[in-house]
């Protein structure tokens, strides 16, 4: 789809580019809008009282009433810009679990977290004495809310995950799950790193109270991502940074008084350029439609797993995922392996653990090979893969 | 070397690797790669005796070039002093930096005599010797 509108094609006609669950190829009106912010209307945000300015200003809050129709929020109010998904993470964890939980409560994570959804709750277990649990997954290494029940307790203050996982892949019931949370007086933290870009956000109709994701990953720049919490939790957010563009007041009496939410936990000066290209990337998606975007990616992933599974010496660990993930290995050959293999056709895939260290706990191999579709991908270039994996009885021939 | 040659040795020393298996055993020492590769997971254990390198084993998961690398060290480290072990180290790489090098001292190593030209492998090749010193100067704090 749309693969006119991406400059890497045109710069690079032989890529295949496979990895998007890492980063993703910008359209050329998310260029654009970073390039016309820097030729047009630079100027620092909620400062000026001239034209461009005011521009960007105007535009920097339209910024966050995309974001809040695009996920769903009640008010523009609840989304903060962060620099991506690992910063809002720990802003959630740091800058409120810390206060709100107490000795001993219980926090519930799977192992087949990010990196980013586990070490700022390890971190916060070490200082404030709180609890990580792990959810046991099922066989399909899917998170079930059987399996949920089997591990609260009175004390589980917080179930902490991955909409989609960045290995598995797997689709998270997270409305069911925070059904039975709500009942139960336990917060739903939501890390969207891999959903938000692929599928559609409903933050009210999921009933989700804290979201983080990242702008790279959805067609934005790097370096921008939002934080999203319902209001009433917002509001208890104590600040990590104290600066300029937070207080509205301070005297040498030490008198002090902080702006209003969002800009409160916003301090410094913002990643303007990150938060316009962002806008731009959500737009684009949207003009689109994110639902069939998710639907392409479904079809793409079935064609491929088809033809993988007719190459007899790969094994796909997570044939029954609902999202555009893929993860194999050639039987006896170490994925970054593979991976060099395949680069030497111009394919980029993942390979590794990818940030999920104790994913291999779960499906029993560290290293897997990962392919994560996007709107541009095609069934040709998925025909050029199956073709060269085919072919893997010479990858030493190619790769040594 | 001609590449055919080259590459039947390194796939060899995969598919049939020198000494490859865990040995817990409180007179090696244990060293582990993952400070310097996150995917490559190498644990090399060597027992050191009277200054020699008496016995040295090695186990995990690594790509094609790191589990051969680390195959021919171990044929090539046991019975010698870590001296001796650190010169041939710097012969080799010397040859992975494409500086003069005295290509007699190097058996098997010569297969990767082409791996500068790849530097994202160079890292691979250099694995094994990285993980020994680990194994050195835990030996050397213990024997001051
Ligand atoms: C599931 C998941 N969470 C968190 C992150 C971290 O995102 P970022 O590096 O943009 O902060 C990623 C990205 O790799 C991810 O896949």
């Amino acid at each position: 789809m749309n693969r006119e509108d991406f400059l890497m094609y045109k710069n690079n006609p032989n890529l295949i580019y496979l990895d998007n669950g890492a980063t993703t190829f910008k359209p050329k009106c998310v260029i654009d809008a970073i390039l016309e912010y820097y030729t047009k209307y630079t100027a620092n945000s909620h400062r000026g009282d001239y034209d461009i300015s005011l521009k960007v200003d105007e535009l920097y809050e339209d910024t966050r009433e995309v974001v809040r129709k695009f996920i769903n929020a009640k008010s523009s109010k609840e989304i903060i810009f962060t620099k991506g998904t690992t910063d809002s993470l720990n802003i959630i964890v740091f800058s409120f679990m810390r206060y709100y939980l107490q000795k001993d409560d219980e926090v519930l994570i799977t192992k087949a977290e990010h990196a980013s959804n586990v070490l700022p709750w390890f971190e916060l277990e070490k200082e404030i004495g709180i609890k990580v649990k792990f959810i046991p997954l099922n066989e399909n290494h899917e998170v079930t809310l059987d399996n949920i029940k089997k591990v609260v307790t009175p004390r589980t203050k917080v179930i902490s995950l991955a909409y989609v996982t960045n290995v598995i892949g797997d689709i998270r019931p997270i409305k069911e799950i925070s059904n039975y949370a709500h009942q139960n007086n336990i917060l739903v933290c939501i890390d969207g790193a891999q959903s938000v870009p692929h599928m559609k956000t409903d933050v009210i109709d999921d009933d989700i109270d804290f979201l983080a994701f990242s702008g790279h990953k959805m067609l934005g720049p790097t370096g921008i991502g939002v934080l999203y919490a319902k209001l009433k939790y917002l509001e208890l957010f104590k600040p990590l940074l104290y600066g300029g563009g937070m207080n509205s007041r301070f005297e040498s009496t030490k008198e002090i008084e902080y702006k209003e939410l969002p800009l409160r936990l916003e301090a410094g000066t913002s990643n303007i350029e990150g938060v316009l290209g962002l806008r731009s990337a959500i737009l684009y998606l949207e003009k689109i439609g994110i639902t069939k975007i998710h639907e392409y990616e479904q079809e793409l992933r079935a064609y491929l797993i088809k033809g993988l599974k007719e190459i007899p010496n790969i094994t796909v660990y997570n044939e029954f995922s609902k999202s555009g993930i893929v993860v194999f290995n050639i039987n006896d050959i170490f994925a970054e392996d593979t991976s060099r293999f395949l680069n030497h056709y111009h394919i980029c895939v993942r390979a590794g653990n990818h940030c999920t260290k104790m994913v291999k706990e779960e499906i029993g191999v560290k290293n897997t090979c990962r392919v994560s579709l996007y709107l541009y991908n095609t069934k040709e270039e998925l025909d050029k893969l199956i073709e060269v994996l085919k072919d893997n009885k010479k990858i030493f021939d190619v790769i040594l | 070397m001609d590449n055919n040659f080259k590459r039947e040795l390194i796939i060899d020393n995969c598919r049939n690797p020198f000494h490859k298996k865990s040995m817990n055993e409180d007179d090696f020492i244990k060293a582990n790669t993952h400070n310097e590769s996150c995917i490559d997971n190498i644990d090399l254990y060597v027992k050191l005796k009277d200054g020699i390198i008496e016995d040295a084993y090695f186990d995990g998961e690594a790509c094609a070039i790191t589990t051969s690398a680390t195959s021919i060290m171990l044929k090539n480290i046991i019975g010698k002093t870590p001296e001796e072990a650190r010169t041939l180290m710097n012969e080799y790489y010397k040859m992975l930096n494409e500086e003069n090098y005295d290509s007699s001292k190097l058996g098997e190593f010569n297969v990767y005599q082409d791996i500068s030209k790849q530097p994202n492998r160079k890292k691979c090749a250099i694995l094994p010797f990285q993980t020994l010193e680990k194994t050195f100067k835990i030996y050397e704090s213990e024997n001051k």
